[in-house]
């Protein structure tokens, strides 16, 4: 029995996604499953599935649950860095299937812009690794491009690219943190942190707090928002440690993927919105050749001549993604908030008109871990 | 107030590893079942399952898969050092090593380079494997 068509996305909030004032991260993470249950027309006490993950609670649904005064029936906290909430789409939809709980809601907080930038993670780090000073994660990511521009011919002026067509989607965003044009020189001219990476190719450090609201597919009909409809999941995880990926510019995101589009029956020609994991300008690229928008080491020409900007050829991260709009320490859920937005029509001036069928791309840590999700507006695509 | 080294806290077959780079050797494992090159040390060959591995002192001598060269530190403790390079090199019996490079200029390492290991006494606890330049194919 599949889980595909048969759980929906029937509430989403995102609250001060770049800076909080007084909010902690559960605070942050209370507020938007509150405001996610009004967007579908529920409340806490319809809530009885609690997924969530966090890298400031050990113990995170136990933390939420206690802050929200619910007692949940089902919780999941899966922990595989920030995908984890892509990867918990299709845990919910198989649990409601299975009669586990009813009202799922997955919700994420974080404060790492209040917290001084500081990356803020209870991960140990491998005693193979911990003594040699590897900055986490842009360490091993510089290790990454160094490879990729070896093998392929990859540049930084390519890279910063997919910086330059973040920002010119984020300039679309009414609340959009820096509103004006970035250019690849400015890029190239930002300081190098881990070569060959500067810090214009690091998305932002920013607050913020996500939720969203899943329930079956026939109960979704009755309540008031337009449901966005889980066709496609895939999950797949190769290593831990940067130092146990046997080949730096390949992932399994191509599993991932092929399970979700297989499960939903769709191909990658069929979709409208693309919403990628763009921790870094590096990580983005390897994903979007393993995901089978360009060939294996072509990234680095596809990603120019504003294919990825507003009116190009793919729409990519239609609010600027982490690069240019917001990334809270764990990105997940909101390139899923985002690609509700989208199949919704609610997108704003960034809106792609007609759009029905979203592909979701997560990776955890270093290009570790992968969850794919294919969402769509209407039951079948 | 000086930062203070950060240290790990090897545990069993971990300990095995750092307790041979006490004495100057770097080791792998290799699996007497199916003659996988195993790192880091493991319990179980991920290639076959087995538990039958055999710990093997390395030559110490690779060439470089990738790095990078920090202009940051990861922790106060290292902030004298930046900028530092740090290496993934692709050992000669089949394993990949991860560890610094201690006598190259930022600039000065590229992929494929020879690289040898070396052995540094941090304290009387911890010896730390690290990488230098090395001439192709000549031991140390
Ligand atoms: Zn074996």
């Amino acid at each position: 029995m599949s889980i595909s068509g048969s759980a929906a996305i029937v509430g989403a909030a995102q609250v001060d996604v770049f800076r909080t004032e007084g909010r902690s991260p559960v605070g942050l993470m209370a507020v938007a499953v509150r405001r996610a249950l009004q967007d579908a027309g529920l409340t806490l006490a319809d809530v009885d599935g609690l997924f969530t993950s966090s890298s400031y609670y050990a113990m995170p649904t136990l933390t939420l649950g206690e802050y929200l005064g619910i007692s949940p029936t089902h919780v999941d906290s899966t922990s595989i860095g920030g995908c984890g909430f892509i990867a918990q789409l299709a845990h919910a939809a198989a649990a409601l299937q299975a009669g586990l709980c009813t009202v799922a809601v997955i919700a994420y907080g974080s404060t790492q812009r209040s917290d001084a930038g500081k990356l803020v993670s209870m991960a140990e780090q491998s005693v193979y690794e911990l003594p040699y000073g590897l900055i986490h994660p842009i360490g091993a990511f510089g290790m990454v491009a160094q490879r990729h521009m070896h093998q392929y011919g990859t540049t930084s002026a390519q890279l910063a690219e997919l910086a330059v067509s973040a920002r010119q989607w984020a300039m679309l965003v009414d609340d959009a943190p820096y509103p004006t044009p970035l250019t690849v020189d400015e890029v190239l001219a930002s300081s190098i942190i881990a070569s060959p990476l500067h810090r214009l190719d690091c998305c932002l450090v920013t607050d913020g707090g996500g939720a969203i609201v899943l329930t079956s597919a026939e109960r979704a009909a009755d309540l008031r928002s337009d449901p966005v409809f889980l066709l496609g999941a895939g999950e797949a995880q190769n290593h831990r440690n940067i130092s146990q990926m046997a080949d730096l510019t390949t992932t399994v995101a191509r599993d991932s993927s092929h399970r979700a589009l297989s499960m939903a029956g769709v191909a990658l020609d069929d979709i409208d919105t693309v919403h990628v994991y763009d921790a870094f300008t590096i990580s983005l690229l390897v994903l979007l050749e393993d995901l089978g928008f360009c060939a294996k080491g072509e990234g680095g020409a596809f990603v120019g001549e504003g294919r990825l900007a507003p009116g190009g050829q793919l729409a990519l991260n239609t609010n600027g993604g982490g690069l240019s709009y917001t990334h809270p320490g764990m990105l997940g859920l909101f390139l899923v908030i985002e690609a509700v937005q989208q199949l919704r029509g609610n997108a704003g001036r960034r809106q792609i008109p007609g759009a029905r069928l979203s592909l979701v791309h997560g990776m955890g840590m270093t290009l570790a871990a992968h969850a794919t999700a294919v969402l769509s507006a209407t039951p079948q695509a | 107030m000086t930062a203070q080294r950060p240290t790990p806290t090897p545990r069993g077959e971990e300990a095995v590893y750092f307790n041979h780079a006490a004495n100057r050797e770097l080791v792998f494992q290799r699996c007497s079942d199916c003659d996988r090159a195993v790192f880091y040390l493991r319990t179980l060959c991920p290639g076959c399952g087995s538990e039958s591995l055999e710990v093997t002192v390395s030559s110490g001598l690779g060439t470089v898969y990738s790095f990078t060269t920090q202009y940051r530190a990861a922790h106060p403790f290292f902030a004298a050092d930046v900028p530092y390079t740090l290496v993934l090199a692709d050992m000669e019996e089949g394993f990949r090593l991860f560890a610094n490079i201690v006598d190259r200029a930022p600039g000065d390492v590229h992929i494929g380079m020879p690289v040898e290991t070396i052995f540094d006494p941090v304290t009387d606890e911890l010896t730390l494997p690290r990488f230098r330049a090395a001439t192709a194919g000549v031991p140390s």
